[in-house]
């Protein structure tokens, strides 16, 4: 996986981007409740809503095809779980009216992240008084994502390179072997980081 | 298994939140009071390692392939709380970072993949490792049970609130999501016990952790509470605290009834052969006991294979 589709965050000097994470963090919630709570067929607001988002996507200055490309992604999550309602009553229309829905909401939230840092974002749940452990495990897991889907992609390479059989138990095996090492070096490193933490004068709690 | 925006009504998304809230906040306070600070970067590490390790591939079949959802693993190797808050964060990590699973969805999937799987998981696994004798072999075959265990149960969960939404009817939310779960439950049993044959071979100590004695006891009850309850609240309407969802749901399986009458095809595929086809959810229910008998059995040959007897440690 690219790095480039992972970090949705895309920079650019935009009003958009200049609002308060705050407050957009809160339009964009507002709005996906507002859309959940919509009947399922109120299609007329649905084209309002889009509308409303293509505007918010031409302010914010960032391609269109990047936003469209992230949504792409997202969706066939979307498609699954929709797909599941085919199987009930009058089921075509309640598949496409979630769809639709759906795919909105899914929109709101490419446009909120691709405009705003998500150290923003967090920086929100601390002022919220969401409590510090958990702000504390998201700030941490967000740092060392990309650090540690790195390392794993450097002991894959590396696996690769030295195994010549391809067949699927020793892919599993091969997988299972990245993933625990991955563990030990993660604890390994989390050593290192609580000392580092400890001498910049970090506290518990 | 992630819900989107768009498949809940809000009475649902609410009580799942609600729940969902409960259950995390029980777990930080376990972890305020347990938790070493030495160990706080850790859970904040694990946290980005399930989200990392998700993203291995295992192939399957025909160019698809499987991947690790992680709840049971993470609960062996750092005790149940911490799996409660390791797979929160990795759950809003994907729905703030990557919309995946939806907002206003976010408690239910954090209720279904964050508490309810690695609460429950832990509970099987930490019963089914006492009753093994605590050996590595024992882990092992806990890990893979326990593992195939969380997938079904959560995917309970989540067809559960998805008819209780009325999105997808019960008769055919129940048996879908449970069918293909307890095939893809195999893999997570599989990666689970492989993932944890690795890291005990390289470094047993990592895996105490888990074990610690405080935590065995009385977490694991709270949490095998916690999770009956928010399975209760959404799968038995008789016991839920909401007499209109009572009344919806009970329509909705009065509706249910007939829809089996009335085409029986897409049970075929679930329910036992010898058993009278008259009840959907009994065949269900002998289908997941043979599903999990299945799973035990697969995951106590597997566990033999990676643990050979006479690597085996002696008893801990």
């Amino acid at each position: 996986m690219q790095r480039g589709l992972l970090s949705p965050y895309r920079h650019a000097t935009s009003v958009v981007h200049a609002l308060p994470a705050g407050a957009k963090l809160g339009v964009a919630l507002a709005c996906i409740l507002l859309l959940v709570m919509l009947p399922r067929t109120a299609w007329l607001a649905y084209l309002g809503v889009a509308l409303g988002l293509l505007a918010v996507a031409i302010a914010s200055r960032v391609p269109l095809r990047q936003l469209l490309l992230r949504l792409a992604l997202m969706e066939p999550f979307v498609l699954g779980v929709a797909l599941l309602a085919l199987l009930g009553p009058d089921g075509t229309r309640v598949f496409a009216g979630m769809l639709v829905k759906s795919t909105l909401c899914l929109g709101v939230m490419v446009l909120l992240t691709a405009t705003t840092r998500f150290s923003d974002l967090l920086a929100v749940l601390w002022r919220l008084r969401v409590p510090a452990l958990l702000v504390t495990t998201l700030a941490l897991m967000h740092r060392y994502v990309f650090v540690l889907l790195e390392e794993m992609e450097r002991m894959r390479r590396a696996r690769r390179s030295r195994t010549f059989r391809a067949d699927r138990v020793a892919a599993w095996r091969g997988s299972a072997q990245v993933a625990g090492q991955l563990f030990i070096r993660t604890s390994e490193r989390a050593e290192r980081v609580y000392l580092a933490m400890c001498a910049r004068g970090w506290k518990h709690g | 298994m992630h819900i989107p925006d768009g498949f809940l009504d809000l009475r649902t998304a609410a009580t799942a939140a609600a729940l969902a809230a409960t259950g995390v906040a029980v777990a930080l306070r376990e972890l305020r009071r347990h938790l070493p600070p030495r160990r706080v970067p850790l859970v904040g590490l694990s946290a980005a390692f399930i989200f990392a390790a998700q993203m291995l591939n295992f192939p399957v079949a025909a160019g698809t392939s499987g991947h690790l959802v992680g709840g049971v693993l993470v609960a062996a190797l750092l005790g149940p709380a911490a799996a409660v808050v390791v797979m929160t964060a990795v759950l809003v990590l994907q729905c703030l970072m990557f919309a995946d699973g939806g907002v206003t969805a976010l408690g239910a999937n954090i209720l279904n993949m964050g508490i309810v799987a690695p609460a429950a998981g832990y509970a099987i696994f930490a019963a089914t490792r006492r009753l093994g004798g605590g050996s590595l072999r024992a882990t092992l075959l806990a890990t893979g049970f326990a593992a195939w265990c969380s997938i079904v149960i959560a995917a309970l969960a989540c067809a559960a609130e998805l008819a209780a939404s009325g999105t997808v009817a019960w008769s055919q939310a129940l048996p879908a999501m449970c069918g293909v779960h307890m095939l893809i439950g195999f893999g997570e049993a599989v990666i689970s016990m492989l993932i944890i044959a690795v890291v005990a071979r390289a470094r047993p100590e990592l895996l105490t952790a888990g074990a610690a004695p405080h935590i065995a006891q009385r977490a694991t009850l709270a949490y095998g509470l916690l999770a009956t309850l928010g399975l209760v609240a959404f799968l038995a309407p008789v016991a839920s605290s909401m007499p209109d969802g009572l009344e919806r749901v009970a329509e909705r399986l009065g509706f249910a009834g007939r829809a089996v009458a009335d085409r029986a095809a897409p049970f075929q595929d679930y329910s036992v052969g010898v058993w009278p086809a008259d009840s959907a959810m009994l065949s269900l229910v002998v289908a997941g006991c043979i599903g999990a008998l299945a799973a035990f059995a697969a995951a106590w040959s597997l566990a033999r294979m990676l643990a050979p007897a006479a690597a085996r440690p002696a008893r801990r």
